[in-house]
């Protein structure tokens, strides 16, 4: 690849050694491979040194990821192999016990529900705000908004957690006690006592992940074209049919990786989840009641009492969240890359 | 159907920027009438104004009126969606919907109007495909995507889907700018077909292709940059370009500025 | 397809024929109904046992929702019902979610300015218990600063070369395989970054908690986000410019290091802002490595540090109304710092000349 301009580069080649800094003067450091481009110019080594530099770069990235996987696989096997539990389907978390017996399936169902509940109330809100932003609101307000709700993206989620806490918390009680009152006769709203739930906890997500994905989308339905907006209007639709023909086909790969990503970020919110959760160690489906654990919370929260044992078991639940996340993650690109044949890639 | 349009003191503005001046012209039913000028005349804009499209754009406001068959399309309870959906449009880049196949991008309009029985819809569609002259091209690749098509096929393809609503007008803004001579000439022979069953306004900067494919044409200019747009001499496209009353008309026309 | 039998100016009638009329509501009929329908909230909240705002919101909503819906079917009907519809939930669905939004601004501004004074910013928690008035965030001020400074030190350079190999270099199977894996790793979970530097530089290799430890944590985090946006400015730069120096005969290394690169630089400092000020407020992943302590430590290699976010989580944690005022404030600090990095982002991608 880098042969075929060598030559040419011979005129340029002094200037070049003696305004560059150090790699040119020292004749073999890459080994074999500079042997091929032998007499043309040292130029050429350069350029191979160059090559390899951002090449090893890459390969250490690759090599990073492999020590993690390997690290925390091995860390997570010890405590995995000690413990007396089903590590999946064991609801109790007692690492430190002697026998140790864990499981990660209460708190993977807490950081499922939660995330799921945080993505239903969250994403249509979402996309709302940034339809609005985008196509109902004026000019001049539109790019405030635009601005203010990238800022909001920003805020950290220890702030929400904190704001959940002290703000939030007290105010959801009525709402709970309501949805408990008349929509009880469903199991997920039934609850004795309501408190610092998963639900509160969702709502809190929500919160926290509303400005990304509102964000995202918005970057998404302002790429799409004018001419596609034109076209549906000419043709007689109303606002909300050009929406529907022309805004939000062409957006949609894109809200779907917003979503996914506002997700990824739910899953793995630890801060936010351990500040707002009592964090207890069961599955219920009363989303209502003050109970439930996260995988991310019960590390932050479990990690600093933990022995070896311990620290093992919490690794190897934070696997199953990495895992969980990959998973989502390559769903997200699987439905993207099946919708871009009819995509605007082609136009 | 096809109908004629009247414009009476047509002024149209962008924010403060008054883009054209009191423009008065009358477009005959079943006549292609062509807008000429130099660029940044305002002769899109005066096209834009007819199907209320002006209007999209942020801060953009029209003062006058236009008349279709006696009926000014800015008065009062009139519907900017049923005009629309009266006098179509088609663009300078061929903009099929990419997300949707060629036969969803000609049944949108219909969609849109409620229209469900999939009878109905594969004769429109085949109707709108024939009267584009795209049928014999496209018809064993309906569900393929419209953005697959070739430039020339795709400004066709938007043309089957403005008729296939059945709108009385048709507006073209540069229809061919973005094509090829060979599409341009699939297109200008499309235009002449067209007109016996529409009411055609066409903005072109060829003016060859204006007097090919037109029964009118208005000729746009301004004085200097800044200015508005006005109209400065409407007629029979004969009489245009071979004897117009204007000075300025001849001098464009000829070549000799612009 | 009627048929045409008047034609001629201004004949009653000609607008049925072409179905140009529409009814629409007068323009002020929206805010009525939102008026209208915070009134029947508030009533209901006065005279009724139901007392939490957030319902009372939540009802004015679905009451303004319904009454539009009915109103606009009854006089527009149809296709303008719809869109109408569809107007009034997105601006009910955006006056919703600002009122959270709004809500935690003005929660973390009001209740943090209180303890913005000099003492604060002057002083470490040395001695203060939860109990006490005073106390400061001076150490988690000196530790974020040092972790991701350190932090920006590792990930930028590298992420910088992995773009560039990417972009300039990459065909075949290793530069998929790293696209992919940079995927990856931007849907990480911050604490997983933690737990893998626990598990790996603090205890396997008994490096003990530290600044570093922290900033190599975020440098994880860092990574990800710094190599697909210069990848992304990379891509943006015109063929034009590098056939342009291979043709005066510029080697490849320096027409990548003197033209392409500093033709993407804006856009690149936007990514990394973006990045810095994304880790500035990490909390899971310094928990783990970096420890916390009340204490002033300003040497990141050795022993453990504070944050900003590790100081909120630590003082929210507790019950005592001084240790959430500090919280408070501590978490006013943190947005500002991020706002500013933000502002800064901005400031370059202003200057960017590819987009």
């Amino acid at each position: 690849m880098t042969t075929e301009p060598d030559s040419s580069a011979d005129a340029a080649e002094p200037r070049g050694a003696a305004s560059a800094t150090a790699p040119p003067t020292d004749p073999p450091p890459a080994g074999g491979p500079a042997a091929a481009s032998s007499g043309k110019a040292r130029v050429g080594v350069a350029d191979l040194i160059f090559k390899n530099l951002t090449r090893t770069a890459g390969i250490g990235l690759l090599a990073l990821i492999a020590v993690i996987a390997t690290f925390l696989v091995l860390r997570a096997t010890d405590a995995l192999s000690a413990n007396t539990g089903n590590f999946l389907t064991t609801e109790e978390w007692f690492p430190n016990a002697s026998p140790p017996k864990f499981g990660v399936a209460a708190t993977l169902y807490g950081t499922v529900v939660s995330a799921a509940v945080a993505m239903i109330i969250a994403v249509p809100v979402a996309v709302g705000i940034a339809l609005f932003i985008t196509v109902y609101a004026p000019r001049q307000l539109s790019s405030i908004l635009g601005y203010i709700v990238d800022l909001l993206a920003a805020v950290p989620s220890v702030v929400y957690g904190l704001w959940g806490l002290i703000v939030l918390a007290p105010h959801m009680k009525g709402i709970q006690l309501w949805l408990n009152d008349y929509f009880g006769w469903i199991p997920l709203f039934d609850a004795d006592s309501v408190g610092r739930s998963l639900f509160v906890a969702s709502v809190v997500l929500a919160i926290m992940i509303l400005p990304i994905v509102a964000a995202l989308s918005r970057e998404v339905f302002l790429q799409v074209p004018i001419a596609h907006r034109e076209a549906a209007l000419a043709l007689g639709a109303t606002r909300w049919e050009m929406i529907r023909v022309a805004v939000l086909p062409y957006g949609k790969p894109g809200v779907i990786s917003a979503s996914m990503l506002g997700l990824g970020r739910a899953m793995g919110e630890t801060i936010a989840v351990a500040l707002v959760l009592p964090a207890s160690f069961n599955i219920s489906e009363h989303i209502l009641s003050p109970a439930g654990n996260t995988i991310a919370a019960n590390v932050a929260n479990g990690w600093g009492e933990a022995n070896d044992i311990g620290r093992g078991a919490l690794i190897a639940s934070g696997l199953v969240l990495f895992i969980v996340t990959m998973i989502v993650n390559i769903l997200a690109r699987a439905i993207v890359a099946r919708r871009r044949e009819f995509s605007g890639s082609a136009a | 159907m096809a109908t004629r349009i009247d414009v009476n003191g047509l002024t149209a503005y962008y924010g403060k920027f008054k883009a054209v001046a009191d423009v008065n012209l009358t477009i005959e039913p079943k006549n292609v009438t062509a807008f000429i000028g130099p660029s940044g005349c305002g002769k899109s804009t005066v096209l834009r104004t007819l199907n209320r499209m002006h209007e999209v754009l942020p801060g953009a406001r029209v003062e006058g009126r236009v008349l279709l068959d006696g009926e000014d399309l800015y008065g009062a309870g009139m519907d900017p969606v049923n005009v629309r959906r009266t006098v179509g449009m088609v663009f300078q880049r061929p903009n099929p919907f990419p997300t949707m196949s060629i036969y969803e991008n000609v049944i949108a309009g219909l969609k849109l109007n409620g229209v469900r029985k999939k009878a109905l819809l594969d004769e429109r569609v085949e109707e709108s495909l024939r009267g584009a002259n795209l049928w014999e091209e496209v018809k064993d690749r309906l569900g393929r995507p419209g953005a697959g098509l070739s430039g020339g096929q795709q400004q066709r393809l938007c043309i089957a889907r403005a008729i296939a609503v059945e709108p009385q007008v048709l507006l073209m803004d540069e229809p061919c700018s973005a094509l090829d001579p060979i599409s341009t000439l699939a297109i200008e022979d499309l235009i002449t077909k067209l007109k016996s069953s529409f009411t055609i306004v066409i903005v072109t900067h060829n003016m060859q292709q204006a007097s090919r494919v037109s029964d009118a044409t208005a000729f746009f200019s301004l004085e200097k940059t800044g200015d508005p747009g006005r109209l400065v001499e409407f007629d029979k496209t004969s009489k245009i370009f071979s004897n117009p009353t204007e000075k300025r008309t001849e001098d464009y026309v000829s070549g000799r500025f612009g | 397809m009627t048929t045409a039998t008047v034609s001629g100016p201004a004949v009653d009638g000609t607008a049925d024929r072409l179905g140009l009329r529409g009814q629409s509501l007068p323009r002020w009929v929206p805010l009525a109904v939102a008026a209208g329908a915070v009134v029947v909230s508030l009533l209901i909240y006065l005279l009724t046992p139901v007392d939490s705002e957030i319902q009372i919101v939540l009802m004015a909503a679905v009451v303004f929702v319904i009454a539009m819906t009915a109103i606009s079917t009854a006089v527009e009907g149809g296709r303008r019902a719809r869109d109408r519809f569809a107007t009034t939930l997105v601006y009910t669905a955006f006056l919703l979610a600002v009122i959270p939004l709004v809500a935690v601004l003005v929660s973390v501004i009001s209740k943090g300015v209180g303890r913005l004074d000099a003492d604060f910013f002057t002083h470490s928690m040395n001695g203060i218990g939860a109990r006490d008035v005073g106390g400061g965030i001076y150490h988690a001020i000196i530790g974020t600063v040092e972790q991701v400074l350190l932090a920006s030190v590792l990930a930028v350079p590298f992420g910088l070369l992995v773009a560039i190999y990417l972009v300039e270099y990459g065909r075949g199977r290793i530069s998929r395989m790293i696209s992919f894996f940079v995927d990856v790793l931007t849907g990480l979970p911050s604490i997983i970054a933690g737990l893998f530097i626990l598990a790996f530089w603090v205890l396997a290799l008994d490096q003990g908690f530290s600044g570093f430890a922290g900033a190599l944590a975020l440098a994880v985090l860092m990574i990800p986000t710094v190599v697909r946006s210069a990848e992304e400015m990379l891509k943006l730069v015109p063929n034009e410019l590098r056939e342009a120096g291979y043709a005066l005969g510029v080697p490849q290394w320096r027409t990548i290091l003197r033209v392409v690169v500093p033709t993407a630089l804006p856009g690149i400092v936007t990514g990394v802002m973006l990045a810095v000020a994304r880790v500035a407020g990490e909390t899971a992943p310094v928990l783990l490595t970096v420890f916390g302590t009340n204490l002033i430590n300003s040497n990141p290699f050795s022993g453990e540090q504070s944050s900003l976010p590790l100081y909120i989580y630590s003082q929210a944690g507790q019950p005592q109304q001084f240790a959430v005022d500090r919280a408070w404030s501590a978490a006013l600090v943190l947005i500002i710092i991020i706002m500013v990095l933000n502002l800064i982002a901005r400031l370059f991608a202003g200057r960017n000349r590819l987009k």
